[in-house]
């Protein structure tokens, strides 16, 4: 009998092309993604020692970091951003690179519109140069974020050197109450482990909860795996997966696609496996979940009050809260509902999605935003939009007082002129809440589509299950 | 890459724990398209105030970093983003290694990749670092890589762990990318045996 394995253990064993002693393994990678901002100086590389893109067919590139989302009849505004655009363009002519430009249709952020094309595959190793490449987990993916150096490694061999990294089970058990989302699982599950918690491991995600999720939720968790110190994290593939990928535009077709499947059933973590860690989640106990601090593991139940350093039991977690709440500028104990906010971003790679952006219209339709509240809604892909649109979900924002933009990026990262002015708080559906990541000086707090949606019409941190 | 063998320097420490890649550089400077002048921008938001001069209490701003070649951070440093122009902002402002009690994933493989040295020592040696650093702002240690040694003045020899293949590579200055061009027969032969379900043409 062949050792139980589970599903990473699979996938890694099957991509190994080398593994000499006293050496990381050389491991074949099945699609790497491209985007502007860290591939320039790896293109750069390659031209130095005059080689070329091993493998044009097996990568893709789009734009998503830089670009503005606003009009795109206007040219760029940032020099600086519209000659890293430039650059990847010229980068990808010369190199035989397929991109997807702003306009193409196709165009978002990388780890939207691998997933809505039918590229991320269940079982293929996937990387790009970007720490939220988990994303594509979700699909029984071992994906994960690389270096600009790395990204040089795999345009020009299509393989990267990896030590063996080990196994994280996170089970989610229960039925979700009402008002709670896979961003709330996530948030709950990094203000468990912490954010350093699965440093040097990769996550698999499993539990009732986790096979009761659509794919779009299941990427929202696996986004965050990051968040957790993971840099991956991975759910087995099961009809749902299989579902979602029938038929999208690079998805095998026909004999291809039944071959496929079949490989795709053999995937899913043999009885009996082995992980090097276990942690477990009742679903069925959470609440809406917000961050309140400068890092995603600093988030608690939404009716829950702003924690005091002093009850913490390490010298330097206490200081790391107090340094955190005076940047935030949050008293110990004071609740966190009620708390004025006045911006809310709803996009990034963790919650741009058509069905994110159905939960967020689900609110504001017939309400509007608060008058103090500037609401961005940033489509993760230019498909996304066009879904979007078809539903009416523009008008529904619109009529709210939303903007309704462009895809990309956008306030996640604040790089394309979309950020919080110094001292601003907002309610974001994206990943990370670092001091100034959503613009020098700006405060984040981290919540789901609901909490977001139901935080802009009340101008302040709200409990989205009073409104449902 | 320059070889990598033994080197003395001067200590800075940034002792809170957590520290992440968007504060070492802050995304607004990844914009370039090369490596250039991004030492400049280290520590950007915390370094300098809103009319861009620098923050006399920030450590980086005081006169016992100038020359220093080891940062002394807290646990967890380098979590968060996968941006390499943090190795390349650290090495740009003259650090050669960064000692912690541990080290974000994606930023310690950056970090080798550059020869940027990210070792990992235990909470006791941590402890006593911080406080001969904040004792004496000039005390400098020694790393050798060959004999993976971390010697602190006054204190013992501490060894730290580094994976046989990249302190092969550090110690000889070779590039990684030569030993996977180097195994281009397996490469041919795996992509064989493993047809591609994956067209992006």
């Amino acid at each position: 009998m062949t050792k139980a394995r589970t599903l990473f253990e699979k996938i890694w064993g099957d991509h190994i092309v080398t593994h000499e002693p006293n050496c990381p393994a050389v491991l074949y990678i099945d699609l790497h993604l491209v985007h502007e901002v860290t591939s320039p100086q790896a293109f750069q590389g390659l031209r130095d020692r005059g080689a070329k893109v091993f493998r044009p067919g097996r990568t893709l590139a789009t734009v998503d970091h830089s670009i503005p989302t606003t009009d795109r009849s206007l040219p760029i505004i940032d020099p600086i951003a519209a000659r890293q655009v430039d650059q990847l363009r010229i980068n990808c002519r010369d190199f035989g690179v397929p991109l997807y430009d702003l306009g193409s249709g196709h165009q978002g952020i990388v780890h939207v519109i691998g997933p809505e094309l039918g590229l991320t595959q269940p079982g293929i190793t996937l990387v790009c140069g970007d720490s939220h490449t988990s994303t594509h987990g979700a699909f029984g993916t071992l994906a994960f974020g690389i270096g600009t150096t790395e990204v040089e490694h795999v345009l020009a061999t299509q393989c990267l050197l990896q030590h063996k990294p080990k196994t994280y089970e996170a089970r989610f058990e229960g039925a979700l109450p009402k008002g709670i989302v896979a961003k709330d699982l996530i948030l709950a599950l990094i203000a468990k482990i912490g954010i350093g918690g699965g440093t040097g491991h990769v996550l698999e995600y499993r539990g009732s909860a986790i096979g009761s999720l659509a794919m779009e939720a299941r990427m929202t968790i696996c986004n965050m795996s990051i968040e957790g110190g993971a840099r991956a994290g991975m759910i087995a593939p099961d009809d749902t997966t299989i579902e979602y990928l029938a038929g999208r535009p690079r998805a095998p077709q026909g004999a291809d696609w039944e071959r496929a499947v079949a490989r795709w059933r053999r995937l899913p973590t043999d009885e009996g496996a082995a992980y090097d860690r276990r942690v477990s989640v009742d679903v069925s106990q959470l609440e809406p979940m917000i961050t309140y601090g400068t890092n995603p593991g600093m988030g608690v139940p939404i009716t829950q009050a702003v924690p005091e350093p002093s009850s913490l039991p390490d010298a330097n977690q206490s200081a790391a809260l107090r340094k955190a709440l005076a940047y935030m500028q949050l008293e110990p104990g004071r609740p966190l509902l009620g708390h004025p906010i006045d911006v809310v971003f709803i996009g990034s790679c963790t919650n741009s999605r058509l069905s994110d952006l159905r939960l967020a219209a689900s609110l504001m339709k017939g309400r509007k935003v608060s008058p103090k509240v500037r609401v961005l809604v940033v489509p993760g892909s230019e498909e996304v939009k066009r879904q979007a649109e078809a539903e009416n979900l523009r008008e529904v924002f619109e009529a709210a007082g939303a903007e309704w933009r462009e895809a990309g990026c956008s306030m996640c990262i604040a790089m394309n002129g979309d950020q919080l002015e110094p001292g601003q708080y907002c309610v974001s559906t994206s990943n990370r809440n670092f001091e100034g990541r959503q613009g020098k000086g700006g405060r984040t707090f981290l919540a789901s589509p609901l909490t977001a949606a139901a935080s802009a019409i009340h101008g302040a941190i709200t409990d989205v299950r009073t409104m449902l | 890459m320059e070889p990598i063998t033994a080197f003395s320097g001067r200590m800075v420490a940034l002792p809170m724990r957590d520290i992440d890649t968007d504060q070492i550089i802050p995304a607004r400077f990844l914009k370039t398209i090369d490596k250039e002048g991004l030492g400049e921008d280290l520590f950007h938001d915390w370094r300098y105030d809103s009319q861009g001069r620098p923050k006399p209490d920030f450590i980086l701003n005081q006169p016992s970093a100038e020359g220093a070649a080891i940062l002394l951070a807290g646990d967890n440093f380098g979590c968060g983003s996968s941006r390499e122009h943090a190795p390349w902002a650290l090495m740009a402002f003259g650090f050669r290694a960064v000692v912690s009690t541990s080290f974000g994933d994606i930023f310690r493989n950056n970090s080798l990749k550059n020869g940027l040295l990210p070792i990992i020592v235990d909470e006791t040696t941590h402890s006593k670092m911080l406080a001969l650093v904040e004792k004496d702002g000039s005390a400098e240690a020694k790393v050798d890589l060959p004999e993976q040694l971390l010697r602190i003045p006054g204190g013992p020899e501490v060894s730290f762990s580094i994976d046989a293949f990249s302190k092969k590579c550090l110690t000889a200055g070779l590039d990684q990318l030569g030993y996977i061009r180097r195994q281009e027969a397996a490469i041919a032969a795996y992509e064989q045996t493993h047809p591609a379900n994956i067209h992006t043409l």
